[in-house]
């Protein structure tokens, strides 16, 4: 239930924020403070989110092959791989440290 | 700006943008090759909801909500936060806010869109759930508002009937694989954050932000409850943008970051692998 009440908020919320944008008459978003800060809210929140997705492991902090596989995303996108592979390196090299350290 | 972060996003994405960028400046560009861009936008993006797919059911979510999420919410990144969220235990409501903070990008490329488009007010509320990353930088890349209306439309069309079958797909994957991590699959999830955030990082300000929420969001994690400390790490935005002001105040007239050259994904791995050492930068 917990699950699809978040799906249910998330769905609205995420919506209505594109039709604002859409509906909203011009000037409202405008100022760039405004500007400035929708353009690194994403870059906070996508770091924080890498971040945890690849050290956490619920409360705790751990070292783990997701780091790996996170590195090899890195080296991946530095040699401008396309969005799949970059995905697919991190995945197979995941794969590969835990099934060779057990 | 916005639409600096929305071809940028994009071009973490796919390659294939790279084509639609190449081509500019040819004035009367012909129907076709606006449709062949949309096209090659659309379905490079829309397979990764093959990603999702896994992550989603792989984090336990059931088959019915994780296609529910690619219909209904159908922006990447706020979907695979949330179902990280949910994996980690947080509660709903937290989960959504963060899924729903990275979102509030839409409303800006809408906000582009609604003069790019100019569509009939009735039509609105059908395009709104189209306006993402992709569809955003393929419009703004056309010439005429002709092309820019196709391309929209295109995209869209394409990458929401792929996205949310490559959905199904990964999640009846995952669930005739059964133990996701033995294949290594929950790496996807923060490869497919990593892979959007390292052409936002070309700044020294986007760096410091980045770096600051690195430190809050994993520091916080031991003690806050699930989902908070990324909500937290969100204050870097306003920080580093309030640091900025004030030092533009103390008499450096050009004291923007100054964009530089493109090694910024090379920073984006330093930066995510330089947490023990805190902000690297």
């Amino acid at each position: 239930m917990n699950v699809w009440i978040a799906i249910g908020v998330t769905a609205v919320g995420c919506y209505a924020v594109k039709l604002i944008g859409l509906l909203v008459p011009e000037g409202v978003l405008e100022r760039p403070l405004v500007q400035r800060l929708a353009a690194l809210l994403p870059v906070a929140l996508l770091a924080a989110l890498t971040a945890q997705q690849t050290f956490a492991d619920g409360h705790v902090l751990v070292l783990d092959a997701r780091a790996a596989g996170l590195a090899a995303a890195a080296v991946a996108l530095l040699l401008r791989a396309p969005f799949l592979l970059v995905v697919a390196a991190a995945v197979v090299v995941t794969a590969g440290v835990r099934a060779l350290t057990g | 700006m916005t639409e600096q972060t929305g071809l940028a996003a994009t071009e973490a994405t796919e390659a294939t943008v790279q084509t639609v960028e190449t081509r500019g400046g040819d004035g009367a560009k012909p129907e076709g090759a606006v449709v062949r861009d949309a096209l090659g936008v659309g379905v490079a993006v829309g397979l990764s909801g093959f990603a999702f797919g896994v992550t989603s059911a792989g984090s336990g979510l059931g088959l019915l909500q994780t296609c529910a999420l690619s219909l209904l919410v159908f922006t990447g990144a706020s979907q695979f936060a949330l179902v990280g969220a949910l994996a980690a235990g947080g509660n709903p409501f937290t989960a959504a806010a963060g899924a729903f903070f990275l979102g509030v990008r839409n409303a800006f490329y809408g906000l582009r869109l609604s003069q790019l488009l100019a569509l009939p007010r009735a039509v609105r509320p059908f395009a709104a759930q189209w306006v993402i990353d992709e569809t955003t930088a393929v419009a703004l890349a056309q010439p005429t508002r002709r092309a820019a209306r196709i391309g929209f439309t295109v995209t869209g069309l394409s990458l929401y009937v792929l996205w949310n079958l490559t959905t199904l797909l990964g999640a009846l994957g995952a669930e005739a694989i059964g133990d996701t991590g033995a294949w290594g699959l929950d790496a996807a999830g923060p490869a497919v954050f990593l892979a959007l955030l390292a052409p936002m990082l070309r700044t020294t300000a986007e760096r410091a932000v980045a770096g600051i929420a690195v430190v809050l969001g994993l520091g916080l994690l031991p003690v806050l409850p699930a989902g908070v400390p990324v909500l937290v790490a969100a204050v870097a935005a306003p920080v580093v943008l309030w640091a900025e002001g004030r030092r533009r105040a103390d008499d450096r007239p050009d004291g923007q970051g100054k964009t530089d050259d493109r090694r910024d994904g090379g920073e984006a791995g330093e930066s995510e692998e330089g947490e023990e050492g805190g902000e690297g930068r």
